[in-house]
């Protein structure tokens, strides 16, 4: 019978339709309120209306998130080195970028010349960069991450798009807020890596 | 399925001995370190070719990749041939020209499927074919100068001829590209060029080759009362799905030519592949098929590997293959949805398809770190293990933190919603009336044509031939699991639409397959390489190539030994099925042409490269 097939896909319409009503009247108010209720309508069996109302709602982004890389910082009350960079321009991030938006200026030692481990100055150009996330990945010192920051609209592309070191610089306390796990799993590896070291170091005296 | 048939005898079980013993000197064994196939004069290519396909029964000419070896003098193309019937490893065979004076003969009237590809290898690297009926640029524009495959040939933002570059580090002085230009923009014009004095050839060409009166069946068309008439669809089409144009000859209101008219989005893909690193093309793969980019990975990944012969750990390849199945699930969906809307059934399907995309691309960026550009293939395994949940913590005003257990997440979705919603959706299209109206003996295409046009993946499915590399050539651990290759019979639109509707049940079998699997490899090791970012690759060439969702995606590599790739080409599937458009269209109504271009499920990022 002819026909039959625009009643069932207008079926199918009509069941999205009162699915949406079903599920509101079900949650109430609180679809919009709890966690739970945000679990339930963002998870594998979500009904009815699967959006989310941006920008009065926003859907935290996952640890792993990247978009744009930051350089990471000691705290500002860090009792020893406050605002010290951990970044000692060794160049990993440079050499591993694809689309090469990375430039690092090395600190020379004005009186010997030779160079100190800390960026002089740091540039990404973030209209190249690709949010591919190498230069975190391969970065020995966990010194540089990717940012979860995705709101970047700027007026001037000319001037605002190449961060430098002062844009890029982030504390630590910041990684660890957006990151939490990540950050402990890192600092856990790095507290490894010293006490191997330590032990090195005993064991040649 | 690898046996070679019954039919064949014994000699042409070795593809060289019996080349050469029909051919003598023509055809040589290639020796190079590193490489295999045959190396044939190009004064007989022609012959040899028809033996190889009728001969030999390498019916699927798959790629026909250029390489410049600028030291030693010559440009090579490369053609990789497949059996669809038995499948396996295939044949290579190569030619070669001068580098000065480049002149090959055309392949196209053995295997259509060479005519884009030829295209492209005119238009990148100038290789002049002879006898090629429609030989002119495809993916750069007309007024291009040079061709830029060629080693010696330099972009406007010229650096170095490898990555990384020099400036970065440790002097890193900040420079935008498009200050170092005079014309301040991303071109380079030829000595004395002026764009007011030049007027668009190609066009000219595209409409003058399309108007020719046709004379069919005796009958002059000039004498009928009928006009045929030239009308551009595209670049800016709703119905591309990118910029895409297609200039279609229609006599009322059938189509009597078409041409393909792409590389709006061309960014040579292939120069930048050779100057990076071989670990940073992994990011650049995502943009190929961007609708698959885990595919894309896999593909790549695998390539690379087999160049290297290294071993992936099992708990990697696992989580290999269920990005890749949820991939292909994701853009089979996204095809349902934008195959309704090219019929006419705006948006609303689309919408309903890609709810189930949204809570997959979650999954995707709880494990890469994005939705789409997912770059989470590393030689040797994936960049990270499965994340311990879905979600995040809440950080920026309004904010909404979720925290979903990624094992359970995956348990929903794959064995309970995925199949729900996919039955929901093919208990009211596959009989659907007006999809049944519209597609039913659209379109159709017979088996040879479709493997002489080179068309790969679900179309070539749809007209009954079982060409699928997860089975004809398998790699990773698709032999472990248990699926089946989806086969219809009449080639024609509703065929294709079938075909992957049941791909996508296939891919939900091989998920619920892989799902206990990965509870059981739990914490087990993920990448079996160093975390290393130089790769070096032996010398040598390879062809690596994998079943995406749009068809075969193929790597040509090769390799000098050193940490950049020597060439870097890419078979993708979506370009190459463009080339039976023509002969899918003819015939046909316009209003079809829409949805026939939908059926073949192009992505731009991917035909453009």
């Amino acid at each position: 019978m002819y026909g039959f097939g625009i009643l069932k896909g207008l079926g199918v319409t009509l069941r999205h339709l009162v699915n949406s009503y079903v599920d509101d009247i079900k949650w109430g108010v609180s679809r919009y309120e709890t966690t739970e209720a945000f679990e339930a309508r963002q998870g594998p069996n979500a009904r009815g209306v699967v959006t989310i109302q941006y920008p009065e709602e926003k859907m935290a982004v996952p640890e792993r998130f990247r978009f744009i890389p930051f350089l990471v910082i000691n705290d500002a009350d860090h009792p020893e080195a406050p605002g010290d960079d951990w970044c000692t321009s060794c160049g990993i991030c440079a050499k591993v970028c694809p689309p090469q938006c990375i430039w690092i200026e090395r600190t020379n030692d004005p009186e010997t010349g030779r160079p100190v481990p800390q960026p002089k100055n740091f540039y990404i150009d973030i209209d190249i960069c690709m949010n591919c996330g190498y230069c975190a990945e391969f970065c020995p010192f966990d010194a540089i991450k990717m940012d979860h920051d995705y709101e970047l609209a700027s007026y001037d592309r000319t001037t605002r798009h190449v961060f430098d070191k002062d844009v890029l610089s982030k504390p630590v306390s910041y990684w660890q807020e957006i990151a939490p796990t990540r950050a402990e799993e890192e600092r856990l590896g790095r507290e490894a890596k010293e006490a191997a070291k330590g032990k090195k170091k005993k064991r040649k005296k | 399925m690898t046996e070679a048939t019954p039919e064949q005898s014994t000699d042409t079980s070795d593809p060289i001995a019996y080349l050469q013993s029909k051919f003598g000197d023509v055809v040589s064994e290639d020796t190079r370190d590193g490489y295999s196939g045959i190396v044939v004069d190009p004064r007989q290519l022609v012959d040899v070719a028809q033996t190889i396909r009728d001969d030999l029964g390498f019916d699927l000419l798959s790629s026909a990749s250029y390489v410049d070896y600028l030291e030693e003098g010559f440009f090579e193309m490369v053609y990789h041939v497949y059996d669809t019937r038995v499948g396996g490893s295939g044949l290579n065979f190569k030619t070669r020209t001068d580098r000065e004076e480049p002149a090959l003969p055309s392949l196209v009237g053995v295997w259509p499927s060479a005519d884009f590809q030829e295209r492209e290898a005119w238009d990148l690297m100038g290789i002049p074919f002879i006898g090629h009926p429609n030989l002119k640029r495809i993916l750069t524009w007309e007024g291009f100068e040079g061709h830029p495959m060629r080693r010696d040939w330099q972009e406007p933002f010229y650096e170095e001829d490898a990555k990384p570059f020099g400036t970065r580090w440790p002097g890193g002085q900040v420079i935008r590209g498009e200050m170092t230009n005079p014309y301040g923009m991303n071109v380079q014009y030829p000595e004395g060029f002026t764009l007011d004095g030049w007027s668009p050839e190609g066009d000219d060409a595209i409409y003058a080759g399309l108007s020719t009166p046709e004379t069919a069946s005796g009958v002059d068309i000039q004498q009928i009362r009928t006009d045929q008439l030239v009308v551009n669809m595209g670049p800016q089409h709703p119905s591309t799905h990118g910029v895409f144009r297609m200039t279609v000859t229609i006599d009322g209101e059938t189509v009597t030519k078409l041409e393909p008219v792409m590389g709006y989005l061309h960014r040579n893909h292939e120069k930048i592949g050779e100057r990076n690193t071989w670990l940073m093309n992994m990011p650049y793969t995502d943009r190929l098929d961007y609708l698959a980019s885990m595919s894309n990975n896999f593909a790549y990944a695998i390539s690379v590997e087999q160049m290297l012969g290294q071993e992936v750990t099992e708990r990697a390849e696992l989580i290999r293959i269920l990005m890749a199945e949820l991939t292909r699930f994701v853009s089979h969906g996204w095809f349902i949805g934008f195959f309704l809307n090219d019929l006419g059934a705006f948006l609303t399907p689309s919408v309903y398809t890609i709810t189930e995309r949204d809570l997959i691309l979650d999954l995707f960026e709880a494990v890469s770190g994005s939705r789409m550009m997912c770059n989470y293939f590393r030689f040797g395994g994936v960049a990270y293990d499965l994340p311990e949940y879905i979600g995040g913590p809440a950080v920026k005003p309004g904010d909404k933190a979720r925290r979903l257990d990624t094992y359970k997440f995956l348990d929903d979705l794959i064995n309970e919603r995925m199949p729900r919603v996919l039955q929901e959706l093919r208990d009211y299209l596959i009989d659907n009336e007006i999809l049944v109206a519209r597609c039913v003996g659209v379109s159709t295409i017979s088996s040879q044509d479709a493997i002489a046009y080179g068309v790969t993946g679900p179309v070539l499915r749809a007209t009954g031939i079982p060409y699928d590399l997860r089975r004809m050539d398998p790699y990773s651990l698709y032999e472990e699991f248990d699926f089946d290759i989806p086969v219809r019979y009449n080639g024609d639109l509703y065929d294709r639409f079938v075909v992957r509707v049941e791909e996508m049940y296939q891919s939900i079998r091989i998920c619920q397959q892989v799902l206990p699997r990965l509870k059981e490899t739990e914490g087990q090791n993920y990448w079996a390489g160093k975390r290393a970012y130089t790769v070096r690759v032996p010398k040598g060439e390879h062809y690596g190539h994998a079943e995406n969702p749009k068809g075969e995606l193929g790597f040509y590599l090769v390799s000098d030994g050193g940490a950049n790739p020597y060439r870097y080409h890419i078979r993708s599937p979506s370009f190459i099925n463009l080339t039976a458009l023509e002969e899918m269209c003819k015939g046909y109504k316009v209003a079809d042409v829409v949805a026939i271009l939908g059926s073949l499920d192009i992505v731009l990022g991917e035909v453009d490269r």
